[in-house]
């Protein structure tokens, strides 16, 4: 299981490391913005997604879009501090499986995290 | 500005410091800012745009905004660590976020975060309006928190934040 972690904030995605390597899943690559993200995900194919909304160069929600464009099954988890319902619905309408909003604690993005996983798997 | 646009920052606060920095804060009566030379030596920086334009501050004395930082980021950094103003920015940046929600009915953007770190500086913004001024109390220290925002009407037209900062 291959996780990208898309955020302009490298403390954001270090803390999602450690949550991650608690679960089980210490394979992960990393992206500071969406243009970066696009690269990676060319050369990585990463199995799921985290993406921050609000970043430099290309913002998550356009990462989003840009992804769904051609790949409509891997999971993306949007994690971002943006928190209204409208953006919520916005992001969902985009093509993001799931949404955790900053503040978050370990325990709640470790649930989404297998909360995603296994909706996916139990689609597949 | 109109004070019920204040609560949603003092819950922010409360709960960003609370969850990521593991941290009760307790929040003083906030204060119109008179005084243009209240100074810090960290600051993190959001600005508004759209329905409300302005920015909030996060100021810390030295020694609590790296224990802050510290205490978030789950490891010792200090001033001269690169990923200090990572850290402070992005505290601020979920402040911001968290409060903005609590606008209903609005459309308000923010920015990506500044970060100023400089011995006693001052942050000031281009826009005329008032600055209010919340005091927070932590186990780590005081810091204070700085809303400055003219919130337009909510069918007007998306105004540019103006927020320069200078140490």
């Amino acid at each position: 299981m291959k996780i990208l972690l898309v955020d302009d904030s490298r403390t954001i995605r270090n803390i999602q490391k450690n949550v991650l390597a608690e679960i089980g899943y210490s394979d992960v690559v990393e992206a500071g913005d969406g243009m970066e993200a696009l690269s990676r995900i060319a050369a990585e194919k990463p199995d799921l997604m985290l993406v921050d909304w609000n970043m430099p160069n290309m913002d998550g929600i356009t990462l989003v879009r840009k992804v769904r464009e051609s790949d409509k099954t891997t999971p993306i988890i949007m994690c971002t501090t943006e928190a209204e319902k409208s953006r919520v619905v916005e992001a969902i309408k985009a093509g993001v499986n799931n949404y955790v909003v900053k503040p978050f604690t370990g325990e709640t993005l470790s649930e989404k995290i297998n909360q995603t996983l296994s909706k996916v798997t139990a689609q597949a | 500005m109109d004070v019920q646009y204040i609560n949603p920052f003092v819950l922010a606060i409360k709960r960003v410091f609370e969850t990521m920095v593991r941290t009760k804060v307790r929040v003083g009566k906030p204060f119109v800012k008179h005084d243009p030379c209240a100074s810090a030596d960290v600051s993190g920086v959001i600005g508004f745009s759209g329905d409300a334009a302005g920015c909030v501050v996060l100021s810390f004395p030295s020694a609590v905004a790296v224990q802050a930082a510290s205490k978030f980021a789950g490891t010792a950094i200090d001033e001269s660590h690169p990923d200090f103003a990572d850290a402070i920015g992005e505290l601020a940046n979920m402040v911001a976020g968290n409060a903005k929600k609590e606008f209903h009915g609005m459309n308000v953007s923010i920015s990506l975060p500044s970060v100023i770190i400089g011995k006693e500086h001052m942050v000031s913004t281009s826009r005329s309006a008032p600055r209010i001024v919340i005091p927070c109390e932590t186990d780590l220290g005081s810091m204070y928190v700085e809303v400055g925002m003219s919130v337009e009407k909510p069918a007007a037209a998306t105004a540019a934040v103006a927020a320069g900062a200078s140490a």
